[in-house]
């Protein structure tokens, strides 16, 4: 299959300027890179308090000693090997080796305990396990107890391994040394097991972590990823220049995207932290100019900022709130290249040397010039944040059977509510029922073992479904609402997606939990949870009196609070055309939080409606009754497993609600 | 375990130690060896001698009675800094950090008796200096390593918890680079958890830097997990001596624990 030649590409020198097509593969792109890129630096590793690294030529000298000393001990193409552990350049290197010689790397989940690895190894048939560590080496110890199919553990670190079966557990550095023999007799083994390999072949087996049954091995090939990557890095204009750091589970598609097949196509250099503990460090120290996050993590952070600055001397707190305001007002029009007031042009140039490039900084992000966000829906204040102080967080959609992503957003066009437009080549259209289905270079092969799953999630033609239901907005981005599943409908037809419209509250630090319900009803309304730590405290600023939180929770000044957020909520869908009959018109405060223990939510949070409309069914009817307030008795479990009931009256409250703009105009 | 090294390898003897404050005798007639690559433990109920005695050994008291043979040679009496040139590190019961000063910087205390580079050239930090530091730097950082505290390495030492100072201790003494490393309760006032943190960097620096470990710890499964042999103090004097299990099984150390009634 033949590819653009993408923009970077055009830096090269005439001699790698051989026909691209031929690049298909992840060990031609290294081998290519180790001649066009020989001096630059592929990889880094903070060891011993030092930055280490490795340049592209050096990289393909590991990689081919490891693989030579794999062929030395009988490796066969199509043989797969297991990498266990966190981001180490040797796991990586393994990874490349395994590619050189035909065979299939299946990184795994560090924190996996060895049941999950277990599975893992028997599904896949791994033969040889590339470890980091002792830890990691004893798990399989223990798995291979159970399945002897595993025949070498080959460790990163040696520490603690001294009385290991010598036979079994090698060091990463004495296949190393066997291959360094090997290629003596055997110089050209190497470059014609590279050549053989084609762009259609397994480059990995991805498990996905799933969240119900068994995990799915989804297969990818090297076409599926180099077209993926080089379409997202032509897309952003990556090159290599850039940096990132390897720290997202190695398991995960996106750590093998970004940390290793984008890494290939556009040779940037990979920095791997010293350790976990020490990542936040590192991450400064190295300045990545493209990273990966999620928005808890940047929930951390700007909280931490926040808690800091509260900390602070008076001067530097009013500069930080000062500034603060000015990127509010005007710092996504600088970001998005809008015309702005000259005197604020100057204010934020200002605060730009005063608190932005610090606080970037401290936050790992001086040099990063493309951030993207990717999991979970994101809050818009939160978005607006961290682009307004000048961080370039863009919001991204995928998963691993599109090698991962899907849509990405435009420059210039960064929305915190859309997920972007469809990246080249990739087709996007939505089912009858609002699914986003996609198409595209980057589709996944099938499910390792697993046909039934794979012909349903991938039709005939290609289109494969997400399960996420979404549609395009007017600028033609996509926005993503929820999971088909739980979308639902109202009585007059309208489309009634709870978790869309129970993200839009829950982005209000006060409000910790909702609920929504409309489908097959009349109109939308709500349970509320508030949280106590925050309400709490605006209610102590302001001097309201209570005792417990049920007292709170009822407190006609809380339900005000409560109101103004919904309002917002509702004014907000009206600006939706398709969403504008999700507004809420009547709600409620819950008197006790939504509790894992009561089966409510589950251990990660996640509502659980069925039981909600169980325990709560009373409340429901009430709201679609039309009654002022309703009484509940509810039974709970405390934390020691006691029993008890409470009782409450609780209020129930109509919201303002909007004309639909669409239908205004 | 009982396998390492032999008879023929004593690295440490003490031979008829008697030592005595005034009146009261800490010590009596106390005479043990340590063996190249053992890890030996010295248990005991509380006042029994076992902090004398290691006080005995690194040379901070001295016995009136009994004497302290090194590599085979009868030691003469030095003072403690002396005796750490000689290659015994030890790590204390409270823990004897420089609070203000980063892992770092106390873990490079602990090179100080290894620098060669006269004063001068350390005040200008040029030539000989900086190049030994740089060594040094090196060595320390394998040992941050190794401990596993990367994340701490320029906090001070101050603000870390109890758990963390002990390891930066046992670093420190580490970082002499010492053949019989005296450990005071490694394991005390630590929770499960950090206790077989501990003993895991015990055994492995034990393991992978060959050093003899001499200790005293309180907690018998620990004392009777890792160490090779073990010598049991009771009011100053020596109730038994051997490897674990016989230990376990001496009635006398069985009576000294429990009680007997007089």
């Amino acid at each position: 299959m033949a590819y653009k030649i993408s923009s970077f590409e055009d830096k090269t020198t005439n001699e790698s300027m051989v026909d691209k097509s031929e690049l298909d593969t992840f060990p031609k792109l290294l081998r290519h890179n180790a001649t066009r890129l020989p001096d630059r630096p592929a990889m880094r590793e903070k060891e011993y308090g030092i930055w280490q690294s490795w340049s592209w030529r050096d990289y393909y000298e590991q990689v081919s000693a490891f693989a030579n000393g794999l062929a030395s001990r009988g490796f066969k193409r199509g043989d797969k090997v297991m990498l266990v552990g966190q981001n180490r350049p040797r796991l990586y290197w393994a990874m490349s080796a395994t590619q050189s010689l035909g065979g299939i790397p299946i990184p795994t989940y560090a924190d996996s305990v060895a049941d999950e690895m277990r599975y893992v190894i028997e599904h896949a048939e791994a033969r040889i396990v590339v470890a980091e560590d002792q830890e990691q080496v004893d798990k399989m110890l223990e798995v291979r107890e159970h399945c002897p199919n595993i025949d070498l553990i080959i460790y990163d670190d040696n520490r603690g391994l001294r009385d290991y079966d010598p036979n079994l557990v090698i060091s990463f550095e004495k296949i190393q040394e066997e291959g360094r023999v090997f290629v003596i007799n055997n110089p050209d083994y190497l470059q014609q097991n590279i050549d053989q390999g084609k762009g259609s072949d397994t480059a990995v087996i991805l498990y996905t972590s799933g969240t119900t049954g068994k995990p799915k091995g989804v297969v990818l090939t090297h076409s599926n990823l180099v077209s993926n990557a080089k379409a997202c890095a032509e897309f952003e204009g990556l090159n290599e220049n850039d940096s990132v750091v390897a720290y997202l589970p190695m398991a995960w598609v996106v750590d093998y995207f970004i940390s290793y097949a984008q890494a290939h196509v556009c040779g940037y250099c990979v920095c791997c932290p010293e350790s976990p503990d020490t990542l936040v460090h590192d991450k400064i120290e190295i300045g990545p100019t493209y990273h990966f996050t999620s928005p808890r993590v940047l929930e951390s952070q700007r909280t931490d900022i926040m808690i800091r600055m509260e900390d602070a001397g008076a001067v530097k707190r009013k500069m930080f709130s000062f500034f603060l305001g000015v990127a509010e007002c005007v710092g996504i029009d600088i970001a998005e290249g809008r015309e702005v007031s000259f005197k604020n042009r100057i204010l934020f140039r200002i605060g730009k040397i005063l608190v932005y490039e610090p606080l970037k900084n401290v936050l790992g992000y001086s040099r990063t010039r493309l951030t993207y966000t990717a999991g979970e829906a994101i809050g818009p204040d939160m978005f607006n944040f961290f682009r307004a102080i000048g961080i370039h967080l863009k919001q991204v959609y995928g998963q691993t059977e599109a090698s991962p992503f899907v849509t990405l957003q435009p420059n210039n066009q960064v929305r915190p509510d859309t997920v972007g437009v469809p990246i080249t080549d990739v087709e996007v259209k939505l089912s009858e029922q609002g699914e986003v289905l996609y198409r595209g270079p980057g589709v996944f092969q099938e499910y390792f073992k697993n046909p039934e799953a794979t012909s349903s999630a991938k039709t005939e033609e290609g289109w494969v479904h997400t399960g996420d239901a979404g549609f395009f907005d007017n600028e033609g981005h996509l926005k993503i609402i929820d999971r088909t599943k739980d979308v639902g409908k109202l009585n007059d037809g309208s489309m009634f997606a709870p978790k869309y419209v129970e993200n839009k509250l829950k982005f209000f630090s006060q409000i910790l939990e909702a609920v929504t319900f409309g489908h097959d009803k009349d109109y939308v309304t709500a349970f509320i949870n508030i949280d106590h730590g925050a309400v709490g405290d605006w209610a102590e600023r302001r001097g309201l009196t209570y005792a417990s939180y049920q007292e709170l929770a009822a407190h006609p000044e809380v339900y005000k609070l409560i109101e103004n957020c919904i309002v917002q909520v509702n004014q907000d869908l009206s600006n939706d055309e398709l969403l504008a009959s999700s507004q809420i018109r009547r709600f409620l405060i819950l008197h006790k939080e939504l509790d894992p223990d009561d089966g409510e939510i589950t251990r990660t949070r996640k509502v659980r409606r069925s039981t909600i409309t169980e325990r709560y069914g009373v409340l429901i009817d009430a709201l679609y009754e039309g009654k002022p307030s309703c009484h509940i008795d509810t039974e709970v479990t405390f934390e020691d497993g006691r029993k008890g009931t409470i009782s409450a009256d609780l209020e129930i409250r109509d919201c303002e609600m909007f004309i639909p703009m669409a239908k205004a105009s | 375990m009982s396998t390492k090294g032999n008879n023929s390898d004593v690295l440490l003897e003490v031979k008829n130690i008697s030592l005595s404050f005034g009146g009261v005798n800490a010590l009596t007639d106390i005479s043990f060896d340590v063996i190249q690559g053992e890890i030996r433990a010295i248990i005991g109920p509380n006042g029994a001698g076992k902090s004398s005695m290691l006080n005995v050994i690194n040379g901070f008291y001295h016995p009136q009675q009994g004497e302290v043979w090194m590599n085979g040679a009868k030691r003469k009496a030095l003072k403690p800094h002396q005796i750490a040139r000689q290659g015994i590190a030890r790590t204390f019961q409270n823990i004897a950090l420089f609070k203000g000063m980063s892992t770092l910087d106390n873990l490079m205390t602990g090179r100080v008796t290894l620098m060669r580079s006269n004063m001068l050239w350390q005040a200008l930090w040029k030539g000989p200096a900086e190049k030994e530091e740089i060594q040094h730097r090196e060595r320390v950082e394998h040992i941050i390593d190794f401990l596993e505290i990367q994340s701490i390495r320029k906090t001070p030492v101050g603000r870390l918890p109890y758990g963390l100072q002990k390891r930066v201790e046992l670093g420190r003494a580490l970082a002499m680079e010492p053949k019989l490393l005296l450990l005071d309760e490694p394991m005390a006032g630590m929770n499960i958890e950090e206790k077989e943190d501990m003993c895991r960097f015990v055994i492995d620096v034990n393991e992978e830097f060959g050093t003899t470990i001499t200790l005293i710890e309180h907690d018998m499964g620990v004392v009777m997990d890792i160490s090779d042999r073990v010598v049991v103090l009771d009011y100053g004097r020596k109730l038994a001596d051997g490897v674990p299990d016989e230990v376990r099984s001496n009635q006398d150390v069985i009576d000294a624990y429990l009680g007997v009634p007089h």
